[in-house]
C-alpha cells in the first residue's frame, strides 16, 4: 500500500510537471505525446516502482544502496536516452557513453591533469591550510580575548567570495600549481580556523577541573583532553574544507596555468567545444571531490568512534 | 563591549600585517626603478614609495579605499556617466556590477531555496525518495560544481540563453542542496514523543506539518539559508568570469587581464560587502521570525 502511493507521488509528480510544461509552452505539446516521450516516462515509471518496492523492505545498507544505485542509473539512462532520441548535438550536452569513451580514450592525459590539480595543488595547498589553521587556533586559545576578536572575524571571512583572490595569488606566485596552492590555503583557512576553535571549546569546565584536580599542564590537558574533545568539530572543518581545496585548485587555473591541470583543460576544451572531454574532465574532479571526502569520513569515524553521531553505525 | 574592543584589536591587527605585508612586497619594485634611474633611495623614500605605486604587487589599504570611493561615489555623482549626470549608473563604477551579480544571486537563490524546501519534504515524507534521492544530494556536496560553472554558462549560451538565466542557473545549484540538506534535518528534528502528542491529540498529517514540522525546521532552516546564498553569490561571481558584460567576476577578470591590483581589492571589497549584505539580510529575517515564534535565544 505504502508502495502504490510512492509510485503515485513520484511518477505522477513527473507526468503533472511535464503537463504543466506543456500547457505553458506549446512546443513541447507535440513532443510530449509520442513514442519516444512514452518509453522515457515508461523507464522512470519501471524504475521509480522498483525502488518504491524496495523501500518498502526492512532498511539496511544493501537496500540503501541498491536504491540510490538504482536512482543514479536511471538518471543516466534517461540521459542517454534523450540525448539518443532528440538527437541532441555534442555541443550541448554529450551522451554519458560519449563522456566514458573520451574518460578511457584520454586516461593518461586526465592523470597528468589529476596530479597537476589535485595532488600538486589542492592536497598541498590542504595540508598547509589546515594544519596553519590548527596551529593558530592552539596559539590563540589561551587568549580568550583573541578568540572573542578573531571568531566574528573568522566567521565573517568564512562567508566571503574568498575565490575572488585567486587572480591575484597567480599573480603573485606564478601561473604553475605553487599558486593554486596558495589560493587553497586562503580558501580552507578560515573554515577550519573557526571549527577548530570551536571545537577546543567543546570540553564542560567540570572536564577540565578534573585535569587541574590531577595537577596536569596545560600541554598534557590539551593532548588528553582538549584535543581529542575537539576531533568532531576538527574533522567537520577538514571535510568542509576539502570540497573548497578542489573548487579552489581548479578556479585557479581559470586565471592562468600551465598547459596542464584540470581547469586548464576545461576551458580549452570548452573553447573546442569538445564537450565530452570536458565531462570526462568533471568526472574526475566528481570522483577524486567524493574519495577525498570519503577518506577523511573513513579517518574520522576512526577517531570519533565515541562520538553520539558515529555509534551504532559499524 | 568587551567583543567589540576584541574584534577591533584583530582588525587593527590585520591592517598593520596588510600594510607590512605590501611594504615587504612591493620594495623590490622601488629599488628596481631606482637602480635603472641610478638613484640609491634610503628607506623612508622607499617606504613612502611603497604606499603610492600605481600598479603594486600588493596595494596597502588606503589606496583600496581611494580606488573603492572613486569607482562607487565619485564615479556615480561626479563622472560623465554616472548616476547623476546621466541617470543610471556608470558602467564604469563597481555599483552597476555589484547589482547585475546581485539580481542574478537573488534569482538563482530564490528558486534553489524553494526547490530546495520542496525536495526536503518530499524526502521526508516519501521513503522511497529519501533512499533514492538523499545519498545523491549528499554526494553532490563533495563534487566541485562552482569549478564547472563557466562551462555550462558558455554551453549555455551557445544554445542561445543568455543574460541573467545561466548565472542564476549555477546560484541556484548551488543553493539548492545546503537548503535541502538543512531543510531535511530540520523537518525531521521533532522528537517521536512530540509526534506522539499529536497523534493523541488526533492531528491530520497536514496540522502535523504545519503546526510540528515547519515550526521546528526553522532554525536548521535559516542556518542554512545563509550558507546556501553565500554560495550562490560565490557561484554568481565564478559563473560569470566567462561572459563579458556586467558583474562583478568579469571585472575581477579583467583586472587581473591589465594587471589592475588596486581594481581587483577594490572589486574583492565590493564582493565582500554584498556578501555580508546578504548574509545580514538573512540574519535579520531569521532574528524577527524566531522571535515572533518565540524561538529566540
Amino acid at each position: 500500500m505504502m508502495a502504490l502511493r510512492s509510485v503515485v507521488y513520484g511518477f505522477g509528480g513527473v507526468v503533472a510537471v511535464l503537463l504543466a510544461l506543456a500547457a505553458v509552452n506549446p512546443g513541447f505539446r507535440t513532443g510530449l505525446f509520442d513514442l519516444r516521450a512514452a518509453a522515457l516516462l515508461a523507464v522512470w515509471g519501471g524504475a521509480w516502482a522498483l525502488n518504491a518496492g524496495l523501500a518498502t523492505l526492512p532498511r539496511n545498507r544493501l537496500t540503501q544502496g541498491a536504491v540510490a544505485l538504482i536512482f543514479g542509473a536511471t538518471l543516466l539512462i534517461l540521459w542517454e536516452m534523450v540525448v539518443r532520441f532528440y538527437a541532441v548535438s555534442p555541443v550541448i550536452l554529450p551522451a554519458p557513453s560519449a563522456v566514458a569513451r573520451a574518460f578511457v580514450g584520454s586516461t593518461a592525459m586526465l592523470w597528468a591533469d589529476f596530479v597537476q590539480t589535485i595532488l600538486k595543488g589542492a592536497l598541498s595547498g590542504y595540508v598547509i591550510g589546515c594544519s596553519a589553521a590548527l596551529i593558530t587556533a592552539i596559539l590563540i586559545d589561551r587568549s580568550p580575548f583573541l578568540q572573542r576578536g578573531l571568531l566574528p572575524v573568522g566567521n565573517f571571512v568564512a562567508a566571503l567570495p574568498i575565490v575572488g583572490i585567486a587572480p591575484i595569488l597567480v599573480m603573485w606566485f606564478g601561473f604553475d600549481w605553487q599558486s593554486k596552492a596558495a589560493v587553497v590555503v586562503v580558501m580552507v583557512f578560515f573554515p577550519m580556523l573557526v571549527n577548530c576553535v570551536a571545537g577546543l571549546q567543546a570540553t564542560d569546565p567540570m572536564q577540565r577541573d578534573l585535569m587541574q584536580t590531577w595537577s596536569a599542564t596545560w600541554a598534557q590537558s590539551l593532548l588528553r583532553l582538549r584535543l581529542p574533545a575537539a576531533m568532531p568539530f576538527i574533522f567537520n572543518g577538514l571535510k568542509i574544507a576539502s570540497t573548497l581545496a578542489l573548487i579552489g585548485a581548479i578556479v585557479a587555473e581559470f586565471f592562468g596555468s600551465p598547459v596542464v591541470g584540470m581547469g586548464f583543460r576545461i576551458s580549452t576544451e570548452v573553447g573546442k567545444l569538445r564537450l565530452d572531454m570536458v565531462w570526462a574532465e568533471i568526472t574526475v574532479a566528481a570522483l577524486a571531490g567524493s574519495a577525498f571526502y570519503g577518506l577523511v569520513a573513513l579517518i574520522e569515524k576512526r577517531v570519533t568512534f565515541w562520538h553520539p553521531s558515529q555509534r551504532g553505525r559499524s | 563591549m568587551r567583543g567589540l574592543a576584541a574584534v577591533l584589536t584583530v582588525i587593527v591587527a590585520i591592517l598593520a600585517i596588510w600594510y607590512l605585508a605590501a611594504v615587504g612586497l612591493n620594495q623590490q619594485w622601488t629599488r628596481d626603478q631606482a637602480a635603472r634611474a641610478g638613484t640609491n633611495p634610503g628607506w623612508s623614500e622607499v617606504l613612502r614609495d611603497t604606499m603610492m605605486q600605481e600598479r603594486p604587487k600588493l596595494p596597502a589599504p588606503h589606496q583600496v579605499a581611494a580606488e573603492f570611493w572613486k569607482l562607487t561615489y565619485v564615479e556615480e555623482v561626479e563622472g560623465r556617466r554616472g548616476l547623476l549626470n546621466s541617470g543610471s549608473l556608470s558602467n564604469r563604477g563597481l555599483a552597476a556590477h555589484a547589482l547585475a551579480t546581485f539580481g542574478a544571486t537573488m534569482l538563482g537563490f530564490a528558486f534553489g531555496a524553494g526547490f530546495g524546501m520542496l525536495l526536503a519534504v518530499g524526502i521526508v515524507y516519501n521513503r522511497a525518495m529519501d533512499m533514492s534521492v538523499m545519498p545523491w544530494a549528499i554526494a553532490s556536496q563533495t563534487i566541485p560544481i562552482v569549478a564547472i560553472a563557466p562551462m555550462i554558462i558558455v554551453v549555455l549560451n551557445s544554445v542561445g540563453i543568455s543574460g541573467l538565466i545561466p548565472k542564476a542557473i549555477i546560484a541556484a545549484y548551488l543553493s539548492f542542496f545546503p537548503v535541502a540538506v538543512g531543510m531535511v534535518k530540520g523537518l525531521r528534528s521533532p522528537e517521536a514523543m512530540q509526534l506522539d502528542q499529536l497523534h493523541t491529540w488526533n492531528a491530520s498529517g497536514a496540522q502535523a506539518f504545519f503546526k510540528l514540522r515547519l515550526p521546528a525546521s526553522m532554525p536548521y532552516l535559516f542556518a542554512s539559508l545563509k550558507v546556501g546564498i553565500a554560495a550562490s553569490l560565490v557561484g554568481t561571481i565564478v559563473a560569470e568570469l566567462p561572459l563579458g558584460g556586467a558583474g562583478l567576476g568579469t571585472r575581477l577578470l579583467a583586472g587581473s587581464y591589465y594587471g589592475q591590483t588596486i581594481q581587483i581589492w577594490a572589486t574583492l571589497i565590493a564582493a565582500a560587502l554584498l556578501a555580508s549584505a546578504m548574509v545580514g539580510a538573512v540574519g535579520l529575517v531569521q532574528r524577527i521570525t524566531l522571535k515572533r515564534m518565540g524561538l529566540a535565544r
